[in-house]
């Protein structure tokens, strides 16, 4: 308890931050977690670079080719490190591959999650009365379903594709945002220096972008990190399905649906794939709460 | 209670009522003539005309609505365009499989996440937490569907008396022929169910083995439980009775919280084990553009959904009395 005390009064006199760069380095969860993350925005950004093989080259003769690893006969070996799949195709650079649409899908569902959460929740907190009370009522309705479910119904209704799944994704997501948003307004709208700059003759919509949004940034940025989590492992159901991202976009999702043909004599197509989305996946989960643990602890310094 | 209960249902109500304008506006607004659909390239103007009028797609929007609506009420969920059967008996055929997997994945998990967070919580800061908690963490991260696969090429291939696609004997009727005297429906029905429920449970387990251990942990530094050991009572009746009853009500909030993500899960899980559920046939409609199916489907998965949700809120109600006098 006194050591706790001690590194917060050190810290403190370095101002606000150094001490959440300490705590950021200081918490093992966002650490590991940037890791994973950065390895896959690394491979995502550099996919076609580091890839070993040609992700769409298929070869017939290596149909279902088992893993090679990467030492064959104590020398480093770039063919089928990981196997190949139903054509012939090395599964290891479809995964790397795939890195990008998993980005991507999670970058623009939560990009859109997070505008159309921000507005929405802004103006229902803010303005209040009958917008707040029809806005947070259609977003509990759309809470009240499985988001895999609503997403299957927006599916159904636009055509299965990639841009589609992003927007189901996003829109599935959109209450959750939209709800921290009000709450956190709802609370910031409360405190004495945001009527003090309203009494100071400070416009509404300035108050709302500057000071509002400015305090409510740290639980967004928690939701919005693990949104990227759940945007991929949905789009992933969804390209398993056969309802999300469609050939020739190499997705995770999909090399799973094609490794569960072949479970009896290549089970290797779908257990790379797999492990790839769940490591990131926990990346992302990792980093999320980690930085709710440091945020709120930095809550609870201010107190 | 009993207005707890009123207020509940009628939230209840005007939910459901909210989803079906939504899924009715989702349909009306995909593209291409559901009439064209049905009917395919070949058929005629007059053809097309006929049927259109027949189904009542000339009027409008609203009176559009009230009709479905009306027949919904009724049981007619319409005829699927693919299948030429009532959307109803498609669904009502399926629903069973549906929720008999969810419910007996809710089972497993609970048989073994508490189980799993106790044991990690007793023997806190050994290998066996930590192993447990690193496979706990895993567990949330993994999708379900790839578990499954897992499940499929390990156990299902390995293991002669573990099936790997399909469903055996519904649950229900199996559990009435034990009680005939024969116990191999019941045994059949079991096997069916392991893998399939193993899989969608992965991260209930894993959350419900986390949440357990923590709520142990709180309890376990608790004065009554230093009271309770020093009056001498037996190390296993104070962790299974005194600290686990006491630390198993946010266990039951979490379950009520996940229980919505393990039945949107089992619409992927039915399409990996071939379980003939909604989910399945959720996808089939989709992929097929049956639209009077894909609506019915959605409504009634949603209102099982929704209705499963009232259940959790009330047994809360019934748990904690706080809750009630809201």
């Amino acid at each position: 308890m006194s050591d706790t005390a001690t590194v917060a009064t050190s810290a403190r006199s370095r101002g606000p931050s150094v001490r959440l760069r300490k705590r950021l380095l200081g918490n093992r969860g966002v650490l590991v977690g940037s890791v994973i993350v950065a390895a896959l925005v690394l491979t995502a950004l550099f996919a076609p670079w580091i890839a070993p093989m040609d992700p769409v080259a298929q070869s017939i003769w290596d149909k279902y080719e088992a893993p090679r690893g990467l030492w064959v006969d104590g020398k480093l070996n770039t063919t089928f490190v990981l196997g190949a799949d139903e054509l012939g195709r090395d599964v290891l650079s479809r995964i790397i591959a795939g890195a990008r649409v998993s980005l991507l899908v999670g970058l623009v569902a939560t990009g859109l999650s997070l505008v159309a959460g921000l507005v929405l929740g802004a103006l229902a907190g803010y303005v209040g009365g009958w917008a707040d009370t029809l806005i947070m009522r259609v977003m509990d309705l759309l809470l009240a379903l499985p988001s895999i479910l609503l997403a299957l119904a927006i599916i159904a209704a636009t055509g299965p594709s990639i841009v589609n799944a992003m927007v189901a994704i996003a829109i599935a997501r959109v209450p959750l945002m939209a709800r921290v948003v009000r709450g956190e307004i709802l609370r910031v709208k409360q405190e004495q220096f945001v009527e003090a700059a309203i009494a100071l003759g400070s416009r509404h919509a300035r108050v709302l972008l500057l000071h509002v949004l400015r305090n409510a940034w740290a639980p967004v940025l928690v939701l919005a990190t693990l949104g990227m989590g759940t945007a991929i492992v949905t789009e992933a159901s969804l390209s398993f399905l056969g309802l999300g991202t469609q050939p020739p976009e190499i997705s995770w999702g999909r090399m799973l649906a094609a490794g569960r043909d072949a479970i009896r004599h290549a089970p290797h197509v779908s257990l790379y794939p797999g492990i790839a989305i769940t490591l990131v996946v926990l990346g992302f989960s990792l980093l999320g709460d980690g930085l709710r643990d440091v945020f709120d602890s930095r809550l609870g310094d201010a107190k | 209670m009993l207005i707890f209960i009123a207020k509940r249902v009628l939230g209840l109500g005007m939910i459901l009522l909210a989803l079906s304008v939504l899924v009715f506006l989702l349909v009306k607004t995909a593209p291409g003539d559901p009439i064209r659909i049905m009917l395919g390239e070949t058929a005629s103007a007059e053809q097309v005309a006929h049927l259109t009028r027949l189904y009542g797609l000339d009027r409008p929007l609203p009176e559009q609505y009230l009709l479905w609506l009306k027949q919904a009420l009724q049981g007619d969920l319409g005829v699927s365009v693919r299948r030429q059967l009532p959307v109803a008996d498609l669904i009502a055929e399926r629903m069973g499989a549906t929720i008999e997997l969810g419910l007996a994945s809710l089972l497993l998990s609970i048989l073994l996440g508490v189980p799993l967070g106790v044991i990690a919580a007793v023997k806190r800061n050994t290998w066996l937490d930590a192993g447990t908690m690193v496979l706990a963490l895993i567990g949330v991260a993994a999708p379900s569907f790839w578990v499954g696969l897992l499940l499929l090429s390990t156990i299902g291939l390995s293991v002669d008396w573990v099936p790997i696609f399909g469903r055996g004997p519904a649950f229900g009727p199996a559990l009435l022929e034990l009680v005939r005297g024969d116990a191999r429906p019941l045994i059949d029905s079991l096997r069916y169910l392991l893998l399939p429920a193993l899989a969608l449970g992965t991260s209930m387990i894993a959350v419900i083995t986390r949440i357990t251990r923590s709520s142990m942990l709180e309890v376990l530094g608790a004065d009554f439980m230093r009271t309770a050991r020093a009056k001498g009572v037996r190390p296993t009746m104070v962790v299974v009775g005194h600290a686990l009853r006491n630390s198993l009500m946010p266990v039951v909030t979490v379950i009520g919280v996940q229980f919505g993500a393990l039945l949107g899960g089992a619409i992927v899980i039915e399409n990996v084990f071939a379980w003939p559920g909604v989910g399945r046939l959720i996808v089939q409609a989709i992929t097929q553009r049956d639209f009077p199916l894909v609506q019915g489907s959605v409504l009634m998965l949603g209102a099982v959904f929704v209705i499963a949700n009232l259940l959790v809120d009330l047994s809360y109600g019934l748990l904690d009395p706080r809750i009630r006098h809201e």
